[in-house]
């Protein structure tokens, strides 16, 4: 077992574990958040995506040990109370149908938030591109396209 | 009475797009899909499957590296009640005993309480088994039906009712009498200018929800030690088929058999009967062990257990005139229902009714088949088996086209399905019917024609070969044949303590929108705000059997009852409506017209005094047949469906003749489908199947070998990304039924009947060349383009080609 101190959401966490657990299971298993999920296990479908030091990552891919000193934001860390306004994006994809089952949407709007800190401004294909490895079943991708562009466009107009 | 709030707009609720009922839930993370759930002294269970698709078993070894006695081991012996998952039959064993059918086919049960044990101890059941050959094709089981003995794997409960290896047939003709009926077939096909023939096949096809089946399992017992009770929660469409399933294998009564649905991460179908499989054999570790068991399979075991879409061999054989009227026609279906019977007579019987589409045709038999494979059994996908058949038809008549000499629209529009006509079952179409309009609208909206003579030109110099075809086509809403009348659906809707609706139906959510829609008929009916009218979670023991949600039945069958349902609430509460304020002198139980003006506070305070004054209110509606429609199961005639949605798709594509990759650029739908109650998420229901769609045609291939899926991961079974989709564009015309709440007809399954056949209509434009078997890989298109001997996708071997194939198949 190994000692791991991290940041998710904000909070700073030790947790004593397996190194080579994977960071997926330490976020579900160890400190109960379970809104990062898992679809394939092997990096596929993004499921799992969470942001690790302002990158995405396939939490499923990375050994708790990685973690090791690094600031998680998972989805639960973007609107962090129950009655709070949403987060933009989860606004626009709330609004626009960019979520349908929901299983990929928590890491969709995480691979959204990572997209529009690098394009706040995208073209559609920085969008295909962006989120091309997070999968979705249920849309075919239209509706999420369309709650990107408006959260980019919510952004720009709240940004003086 | 004049409202005497402007505050509440009481305009239409049907036809906006509120907000999804349980989506804030969803864009937050908070919503609990079964693997977020845990309950304390929880274990976790995990499957031993065959290695062999077909055989006996011999013995079974415990490799003593494993301290068993920290284990619980269930097997068929175990089973209190019958060992059978039950469907339509009987014949699907819960737990292999000797016998083996397919590939992966689960013998033994395994829970402890560290899920972590569990794959070295799978790893560590040894299985001796007498292995045979296995039949994996349609033709290999035909031969077996045909009597080539060493090739019969299934035999049925009554030989006198089936042909080895035979689940079901259909025979379906255009006309009450037979002899008239073969007569004129016979004629038409002596006097036709051309006979057109041709053979189409279909893949079997992943749903790939994102995730994977799973259930959580309690058994409650008796101060005896007796099973009182089982409880299920889990993902899932149908939970009152889980319940008959555990009825079976526990030997309860369905009051003790209770099941709940969790938030559910995409179905498709593929939860539609598997469900009762996994449910069942976390019950029965739950039964053993004396704990809660979760059972939730990895992708890879679930890849390689659960359901696909049947494959398919459809051959058409067409008698047509010079003038292109279709004269007659012979139609053979011919779906691989894998292992056990399971679902496989209903697909069937949608594939056949499906299979002569939107078009009117003079003499017509078609004759369908489901046969047995050693290959886990094929399930329910969106599209129940009108994909296939429609595959086939819209290749086909694009072939008829050519062959005759007219456009592919032309032939089309001279034999189209209109109101008035009586399709192949001999179902009269009352309710307005425009293909052509549909046809007209596409093919404008597309461009279609000026793209086609753009390409012609320019794609002679060019290495990337542009082509657009399209597809012309119908589904039926609604179960088919007699099965509404079977389901008997009930649908509830109490008042809740603070004074709010309350709906309370078996019809789950798992994205398509089920929630939402229902709550904005009863909110409409009402009169009341959408954000007033609450939904119950899908609970046996709370919420009556409104049916089970597949068939794109929801919107149209359960809407209407919830309709009814709460126009009878309404009808109950007038007397409190009418006067809000008691008096003496005032008969709260005689009848009274609904006032036509109240606002959300005056519906509140009336159905708070009614549950002052009656302690609780619940108004109900049971489906009642239409009057008219009618459907005979012996002769295989009659209302197949109460209504249709109509439909044409238009696809664009580009075939570049350096890498044989084809690619979807432009794609657009145009379709009938009654009132769109929720244009966000109708939309989203489209383009969300004609990317399933696209995947079926270009992109999603299930690898055999000796029965066993071997690209059982999302490495190597590729679905679209966001990359490799084109603008998919989505029209709506709206035709009012009568059978849906406020004229809204099925749409969940139709948007996957269309992309495939018009992809490949568009790619023969392209190309020049014909092709006929979906999926359509690169190495197919190599194949027919240089005259290669290879097998094209046939002989991938996924452990050696995974890279290339991957890399040709994602889009530039």
């Amino acid at each position: 077992m190994t000692e791991i101190t991290l940041t998710v959401n904000g909070q700073l966490q030790t947790v004593d574990l397996p190194s080579m657990k994977r960071l997926l299971d330490v976020l579900r298993e160890d400190l109960g958040l379970t809104g990062a999920k898992e679809g394939c296990g092997e990096g596929e479908c993004g499921s799992c995506s969470v942001l690790m030091d302002g990158e995405l990552v396939n939490s499923c891919l990375v050994p708790a040990l990685q973690a090791e000193g690094a600031h998680i934001t998972t989805i639960e860390g973007l609107s962090p109370e129950t009655t709070a306004p949403l987060h933009p994006i989860q606004q626009c994809f709330l609004e626009h149908g960019g979520a349908q089952c929901g299983i990929c949407t928590p890491g969709m709007i995480l691979a959204t938030h990572h997209l529009l800190a690098k394009h706040p401004q995208p073209t559609m294909e920085e969008i295909q591109e962006g989120l091309a490895g997070n999968l979705c079943r249920c849309t075919g991708y239209m509706r999420i396209f369309e709650a990107v562009e408006q959260a980019a466009k919510a952004s720009a107009e709240s940004t003086p | 009475m004049p409202n005497p709030s402007p505050a509440f707009n009481a305009a239409p609720l049907i036809g906006t797009s509120p907000i999804r009922k349980e989506g804030r839930a969803k864009v937050t993370g908070r919503a609990l899909y079964v693997d977020d759930i845990t309950l304390p002294g929880m274990w976790h269970g995990a499957t031993v499957r065959s290695s062999i698709p077909r055989g006996r078993i011999r013995a079974i070894h415990f490799d003593s590296v494993i301290d068993w006695s920290k284990f619980t081991v269930v097997t068929a012996k175990d089973i209190p009640g019958h060992n059978f998952i039950v469907h339509l039959t009987q014949d699907h064993v819960c737990l292999a005993e000797d016998q083996i059918n397919h590939y992966g086919e689960p013998i033994l049960l395994l829970a402890h309480p560290d899920k972590e044990v569990l794959p070295a101890a799978v790893a560590a059941v040894h299985i001796d088994y007498e292995e045979l050959p296995g039949v994996f094709s349609i033709e290999e089981s035909e031969a077996g039906a045909a009597g080539d003995e060493s090739k019969v794997i299934w035999r049925g409960d009554n030989p006198a009712h089936h042909s080895p290896n035979t689940f079901k047939t259909f025979h379906m003709r255009s006309s009450d009498d037979h002899a008239a009926h073969d007569d004129g077939l016979a004629k038409a096909f002596a006097e036709a200018d051309f006979i057109v023939e041709g053979e189409y096949r279909t893949g079997a096809q992943e749903q790939l929800y994102i995730e994977n089946n799973g259930v959580i399992a309690e058994v409650f017992r008796a101060p005896n030690g007796a099973i009182d009770s089982v409880t299920v929660s889990g993902s899932m469409q149908c939970p009152y088929y889980l319940v008959h399933a555990l009825e079976h294998i526990f030997h309860l009564p369905a009051e003790k058999c209770r099941v709940i649905q969790t938030e559910t991460g995409g179905a498709f179908g593929g939860k539609e009967d598997f469900p009762s499989v996994i449910g069942s054999h976390a019950a029965l570790l739950a039964m053993k062990s004396g704990h809660p068991v979760k059972l939730c399979y990895d992708r890879a075991e679930d890849l390689i257990a659960t359901t696909k879409r049947h494959p398919s061999r459809v051959r058409h054989r067409t008698a047509v005139s010079k003038e292109g009227k279709l004269l007659g026609g012979e139609i053979e279906v011919v779906i691989d229902g894998g292992a056990y019977v399971t679902l496989s007579p209903v697909v069937l019987s949608r594939a056949t009714i499906h299979s002569p589409g939107p078009y009117h045709w003079p003499f017509l038999t078609v004759r369908a088949k489901a046969m047995a494979t050693n290959i886990a059994p094929h399930g329910a996908f969106r599209g129940f088996g009108a994909p296939q058949s429609l595959f086939a038809l819209e290749r086909h008549m694009d072939r008829v086209a050519h062959t005759i000499g007219l456009s592919p629209e032309e032939f089309r529009r001279r034999n189209f399905l209109s109101a008035g006509m009586k399709t192949a079952t001999g179902q009269h179409l009352t309710d307005p019917v425009d293909m052509d309009g549909l046809l007209s609208r596409a093919l404008k909206e597309s461009s279609y024609h000026a793209k086609r003579a753009e390409f012609d030109r320019t794609n002679p110099p060019s290495p990337i070969k542009r082509g657009i075809g399209f597809a012309s086509f119908m589904h039926g809403s609604g179960f088919t044949g007699s099965g509404e009348r079977r389901l008997n659906s009930l649908v509830k809707i109490e008042l809740t303590a603070d004074g709010r609706p309350k709906i309370l139906v078996s019809s789950t959510e798992f994205g398509q929108g089920t929630n939402t829609i229902l709550c904005q008929v009863c909110a409409q009916t009402l009169r009341i705000p959408y954000e007033d009218v609450l939904i119950a979670q899908p609970d046996t023991s709370v919420v009556p059997d409104s049916g089970p949600t597949v068939a794109s039945r929801t919107a149209m069958i359960v809407g209407k009852l919830v309709e009814r349902a709460s126009a009878s609430l309404l009808r109950t509460l007038a007397p409190y409506l009418a006067h809000p304020v008691p008096t003496a002198d005032f008969d709260y139980s005689a009848a009274c017209e609904v006032p036509s003006g109240y606002t959300p506070e005056d519906f509140r305070r009336a159905a708070l005094a009614y549950l002052r004054d009656r302690g609780q209110l619940v108004s109900e509606a049971r489906y009642e047949a239409p009057g008219n429609i009618f459907w005979d199961d012996d002769q295989y005639r009659g209302d197949a469906y109460p209504t249709y949605a109509w439909a044409v798709y238009v696809a664009e594509v580009a075939v570049d003749t350096r890498t044989y990759a084809a690619e979807v650029t432009g794609f657009h739908a145009v379709q009938e489908v009654g009132k769109v109650m929720h244009p966000v998420l109708a939309k989203g229901q489209i383009e969300g199947g004609v990317a399933q769609g696209i995947g079926y045609a270009l992109y999603e291939k299930c690898v055999w070998q000796n029965g066993r899926m071997a690209n059982n991961q999302m490495t190597n079974y590729i679905m679209p990304t966001s990359a490799d989709l084109p603008p998919i564009h989505v029209w709506f015309e709206e035709v009012p039924s009568i059978h849906g709440p406020e004229g809204a007809k099925g749409i969940g399954e139709l948007p996957m009947d269309g992309p495939a056949p018009a992809i490949l209509n568009a790619i023969e434009h392209a190309t020049g060349i014909s092709f006929h078997e979906i999926p359509l890989l690169p190495e197919d298109i190599f194949e027919r383009m240089t005259g290669s001997s290879s097998s094209g996708s046939k002989a991938l071997n996924p452990a050696v080609d995974r890279d290339t194939r991957s890399e040709s198949t994602v889009s530039p």
